[in-house]
């Protein structure tokens, strides 16, 4: 098993590089360049040009700017944003945790509500909640999101006024960012208003992303649910007379796991895709919208930065994902 | 990776495997509805030319943002109202399920394809391959999708064609993960060894033996894939990155007609039903398909 | 019901923010995007002006609304026979804000003047590259050839001599990069080695200061109780950062908000109706036009140039893209603008006559060219993609076959400015609301040379002398008639078909009381109040 998990972290490092060699050159072959995309209509006298391109190293050679990149991560420094001039690790920290805590919301109503429905539609296969499960869960998987989030606000927040617009909490209340999450901070103030603005402003936009990974995680484990209930094990759990629950909770469901967990794993990079639109039409501050905004601006060291670590991110729940799989599965871990 | 599990050994089911399959297939309402949708939109993709009342790009700039016939202030000339420059959305929506339909096709064969081969290769060969291959597949799904597809389409120039191929770039690791998985799993299977003692050849193994055994989830998750085309390329088109204005492609109705979300609310719903329902349809017949394509789920 | 609570339990600071009367009387905002950082010098977007011009005070400001000048920080100033030397009397009695960085010991003087220019203008004052500093409206409106010097007098007079006289000088102080820096809160930062945070921790003199700027979501201020120009009647400005336009309107609804910039066009309808909300609207201080590039064939004929301009049907085009937030331009300036001729007489959508014209100029059948549509929205044009479209429809009516070309926005304006186009949208808004800024900057002979903002490359020796000479006299009244007789050359010959002025629309709830829209662009909230 220690072998697997080394073999498995050590993956983590050559992909480690792949993004950051990825991340630097694609930004850059993207046209236009962050004074260029600054300056509108006026534009700007070519020597101006030349002299600002100077200062900010954009003259030097891809591989020199490359390499100095790279001696700068080293250092455990991302750079400074072109626009605001602030350290892009700082922005991270700042905006990760309203996407962090936007996401983790999503997942959660996915798995609080798509697991139980997808075990109950499989146990049940072919009755009426099954049917509704699947239904539903099929709508859920071909909605386009910043469809549905305009409607869902035309619904909830126009129409019927129960949830705000957008944003994290009421601007009256005015909460210290100690962890960035905005319900645990909301708690923290001693105002129970401030923590029930804060819910209700995470409902919406905690629904609309997690509109897909509740779809796909209901479907995943009815289908998963299904082959393993078809199983001879299981037949055999049941044929021995064990009860109903234990063949389905124990035996069918933890086996069933294993490809529901992959499937959560694997919507990580799905979520945060979403988060970029949902961010998008909800003003959610998090690093989404960030990204978006400095591709448009080419922010460089934005975009890079940002990519790095959000793909670190992603690489570091693939991995956990993995050993993850691997505890479940025997037959992998031996397989190597 | 998550329909693969223990095969015995492949079923040869008495009346004929396509019978078979009809049979449990037809039986499937979800299916059969999902498959008369699609059949349908085909029809009026080919059709759009004879069945739309105007040209999908013409403007009648006397009739700008008339509701559908049914509203106070609907025409019979424009069923489903204009937009915003007076176009007519019924024949606009018509158009756009060639569009459409054109996407998911495309995407899907090309994602589909590229990426069975990888997984094919990575998980078949092993070793150096299968590490350079998964190592690009990790690094491509490390980026979140629309994020790459967006950096893609900056990189390329927004437009359809380059739209789709962002789109099919983000969505080959999955195909190729699935594949690779899939074949782990087989190889260690006793068909295969049997195979492979009996001699078979690697080409063999690969496409002969093993693929037709990993059918079953990647037939799903391409009717997945379809969904994912249309709704990535909508989200594309909804940021202003996919097909440009006036090509009458539904999520870049959707993108443009969005202003219009608190006033003139068929501009903006009827393409989101569209493609709802186009999609749904898709993900109905995937799902019958897989029921019927898996005999372990037969009765 | 939690403003109880609130107060008593919590520090002073915080209470001051949240007690009741603040609750009470704060004005929320609905902003379109997030701010740079607080710096107006180093700003380039008006969405960071508007966020970091609260804070400051100028030596010149604009009337609120409007686009004439009066006195801010400098009391009075007078400016010798030569237009060359400008001198400033400055305010006594200024004070400057105290936050949690900074307890200033002196009120406002010359060495602040002095301080804020030279950070833009000399490259070894130690503040000149903070920032990634560009400066690039000091640039721009072509300060550092401008100025020959700036001394300080004594503690209250300041003394600029020019190396040209320039009569928009004036206006340019009161743009926001004129904002006014304290010297002194500048050393202590240079003596901590904090001197980065000039631009993130802002100290000014102007009526709100700033509390606290929470990435993409919130800026909260809180007024300034010893602004010199006497304290607001608002207690508290929050700037909610809201980039959806749909989602802005539905927060000014519920709201959430009282004030939002930018509608949606589809909306106004709504907002009309709507009991609880006002629309104040104004023309915007911008022009969208179709350049012709006269150095290319056919365009270098006038009668072709007249015959674009009779063949394009621009109200039909306007109500479509502009959805009644825009109207059909006649002149390059808009009418809110002084010197605006409303005397000349606009081409009429006549496809006759342009058919009449073209086949005089030797094109009976028409011609195929290009036809550029930027790829962004613009103030002066919300879809410029659509505006082809309909152009290209309207052409094809008088034989002309127009292909929509588009390009990258940066590539587009450099390839525009090159000259390499034959017809494109583009447009323009003002900087300082003076016609110079349009006329000469965008017709001028000298912007007409490759990479100049002349993109239509129209050289008219008469048209330049006008707004040359225009440029060098001090007399508003003699200069307008310069402006004016400069139009109708332009009209006549027709380097562009000018399409459109926005309508800037500003939707308020019904208790905000005295709000202005600010013809620059810009959102100011200095005497705003709360019924």
């Amino acid at each position: 098993m220690l072998r697997f998990v080394v073999s498995r972290a050590a993956m983590v490092i050559p992909t480690f590089l792949g993004v950051t060699f990825l991340s630097f050159f694609l930004i850059r072959l993207v046209p236009g360049d962050p004074i260029e995309v600054r300056v509108g209509e006026r534009g700007i006298a070519p020597e101006r040009l030349a002299l600002l391109r100077h200062e900010m190293g954009l003259d030097q050679p891809l591989w020199h700017q490359f390499y100095a990149y790279i001696v700068q991560i080293l250092h455990g420094n991302l750079g400074l944003s072109i626009v605001t001039q602030t350290p892009v690790l700082h922005e991270f920290a700042t905006l990760f945790p309203a996407t962090l805590e936007l996401s983790v919301c999503a997942i959660l109503i996915a798995i609080v509500l798509g697991l139980p429905a997808g075990v109950i539609a499989a146990v049940r296969r072919g009755s009426l909640f099954d049917h509704s499960v699947m239904g539903v869960s099929l709508a859920g998987y071909s909605m386009p999101i910043f469809w549905w989030a305009l409607l869902l606000i035309l619904l909830f927040s126009v129409n019927l006024g129960w949830t705000p617009v957008s944003g994290r909490i009421d601007a009256i209340y005015d909460v210290d960012p100690v962890t960035g999450l905005m319900l645990i901070d909301s708690l923290w103030s001693d105002d129970p208003g401030a923590f029930r603005s804060a819910v209700r402003h995470l409902i919406l936009p905690a629904l609309v992303l997690g509109t897909i990974p509740l779809a796909v995680i209901a479907r995943m484990t009815r289908s998963a649910m299904l082959e393993v209930l078809g199983e001879d094990y299981i037949r055999t759990a049941r044929a021995k007379g064990l009860s109903s629950f234990r063949v389905v909770g124990l035996h069918a469901l933890r086996n069933a796991l294993i490809p529901v967990v992959t499937v959560i794993g694997l919507q990580v990079g799905t979520l945060l895709g979403g988060a970029i639109l949902t961010e998008t039409i909800f003003s959610w501050p998090g690093i989404g919208k960030w990204l978006i905004e400095s591709i448009n601006r080419r922010d460089y060291p934005v975009l890079q930065g940002g990519v790095l670590l959000v793909a670190t991110l992603v690489m570091l729940v693939n991995l956990a994902v993995d050993l993850l799989y691997g505890a479940l599965n025997p037959r992998i871990r031996h397989g190597r | 990776m998550a329909e693969i599990s223990e095969h015995d050994a492949k079923v040869n089911a008495p009346p004929g495997p396509l019978a078979s399959f009809w049979h449990s297939f037809i039986e499937n309402k979800g299916a059969l509805g999902g498959l008369i949708v699609i059949t349908a939109i085909f029809v009026v993709a080919i059709l759009a030319d004879i069945l739309a009342p105007h040209s999908p790009i013409e403007q009648f700039r006397d009739f700008r943002l008339v509701p559908p016939v049914w509203v106070d202030g609907g025409l019979w000339r424009f069923p489903l109202g204009t937009d915003d420059i007076g176009r007519d959305i019924l024949s606009r929506l018509l158009y756009g399920a060639r569009l459409s339909l054109a996407i998911g096709v495309i995407v899907v064969t090309v994602s589909l394809s590229v990426g069975v081969l990888l997984g094919l290769i990575a998980g078949f060969f092993g070793g150096m391959i299968d590490i350079a291959v998964m190592r690009l597949m990790d690094i491509m799904l490390s980026l979140p999708s629309l994020l790459l597809a967006i950096v893609v389409v900056a990189i390329l120039g927004p437009g359809l064609v380059n739209a789709m191929l962002a789109v099919s770039v983000v969505v080959l690791p999955h195909y190729a993960r699935l594949t690779r998985a899939a074949v782990l799993t087989e190889l260690g299977k006793d068909y295969v060894v049997a195979s492979r003692v009996a001699g078979a050849g690697s080409l063999r193994l690969m496409f002969d033996t093993i693929l037709p055994n990993c059918m079953a989830p990647l037939i799903v998750q391409a009717t997945l894939g379809f969904s994912t085309a249309i709704l990535d390329a909508a989200a594309l088109g909804f940021l202003g990155l996919g097909a440009q204005p006036p090509t009458p492609e539904w999520g870049t109705m959707l993108a443009s007609a969005r202003e219009f979300v608190q006033s003139a609310w068929w501009v903006v719903t009827l393409p989101g039903l569209s493609i709802l329902v186009t999609v749904l349809a898709f993900n109905l017949l995937g799902d019958g398909l897989r029921d019927a394509l898996d005999p372990k789920l037969k009765r | 019901m939690m403003i109880g609570l609130r107060g008593a339990a919590l520090g002073v600071a915080i209470a001051t923010l949240c007690a009741a009367p603040a609750i009470a009387k704060t004005l929320v905002y609905c902003s379109e995007g997030s701010p740079e950082n607080f710096g107006p010098q180093v700003n380039t977007t008006g969405t960071s002006f508007d966020a970091s011009m609260p804070i400051y005070s100028r030596l010149v400001e604009f009337v609120r609304g409007k686009t004439e000048t009066t006195p801010g920080l400098a009391e009075s100033w007078t400016v010798s026979d030569d237009g060359l030397i400008y001198t400033f009397k400055l305010r006594h009695g200024v004070k400057w804000q105290t936050t949690a960085a900074f307890k200033p010991t002196r009120d406002f003087n010359a060495d602040d003047v002095i301080f804020t220019f030279e950070r833009q203008w000399k490259s070894d004052n130690p503040f000149h590259n903070i920032s990634g500093a560009a400066y690039d409206y000091f640039n721009d409106m072509g300060m550092p050839t401008l100025l020959k010097s700036i001394d300080k007098v004594d503690d209250y007079t300041v003394k600029v001599v020019l190396t040209r006289p320039e009569s928009p000088f004036i206006a340019d102080l009161a743009m926001p990069f004129g904002s006014i820096l304290s010297a002194e809160y500048a050393a202590q930062l240079l003596k901590a080695g904090a001197a980065d945070r000039i631009d993130q921790d802002p100290v000014g003199t102007g009526p709100f200061q700033l509390v606290k700027y929470e990435k993409d979501a919130i800026v909260r201020y809180k007024t300034f109780a010893d602004y010199y120009g006497g304290k607001q009647t608002i207690d508290g400005l929050v700037f909610v950062i809201t980039p959806d336009a749909s989602v802005r309107y539905a927060k000014l609804k519920a709201g959430e908000c009282q004030v939002m910039p930018y509608p949606n066009p589809a909306d106004l309808a709504a907002m009309k109706q709507d009991a609880a909300i006002d629309l104040p609207h104004q023309e915007g201080l911008n022009i969208g036009y179709l350049s012709m590039n006269v150095t290319k064939k056919p365009f270098d004929d006038k009668r072709v140039r007249q015959a674009i301009n009779y063949a394009i049907d621009r109200k039909t085009i306007v109500d479509a893209v502009f959805q009644g937030s825009g109207t059909v331009a006649k002149n390059p300036i808009p009418p809110i603008m002084w010197s605006y001729n409303n005397q000349v007489t606009d081409y009429p959508y006549d496809p006759a006559k342009a058919k009449e014209l073209l086949a005089a100029a030797g094109y009976p059948n028409g011609f195929e060219t290009d036809l550029w549509a930027m790829p962004v929205q613009r103030p002066y044009n919300p879809n410029a993609r659509r505006m082809a479209e309909m152009m290209q429809a309207d052409l094809a009516k008088v034989g002309i076959t127009a292909k929509i070309v588009s390009y990258e926005w940066g590539e587009y304006r450099k390839r525009m400015q090159a000259g390499e186009h034959q017809m494109a949208l583009f447009g323009w808004t003002g900087d300082n609301g003076d016609p110079d800024n349009f006329l000469h900057v965008l017709l001028g002979c000298d912007a007409a040379r490759v990479g100049g903002n002349n993109v239509s490359k129209w050289c008219d020796k008469a048209f330049d002398d006008l707004v040359v000479k225009a440029e060098q006299i001090s007399d508003q009244a003699e200069r307008a008639k310069l402006y004016e007789q400069a139009q109708v050359i332009f009209k006549e010959e027709a380097p562009w078909v000018t399409i459109a002025h926005s309508i800037v629309y500003e939707p308020i709830r019904k208790e905000v009381t005295n709000y202005k829209i600010i013809p620059l662009g810009l959102h100011i909230f200095e005497g705003v109040g709360l019924k």
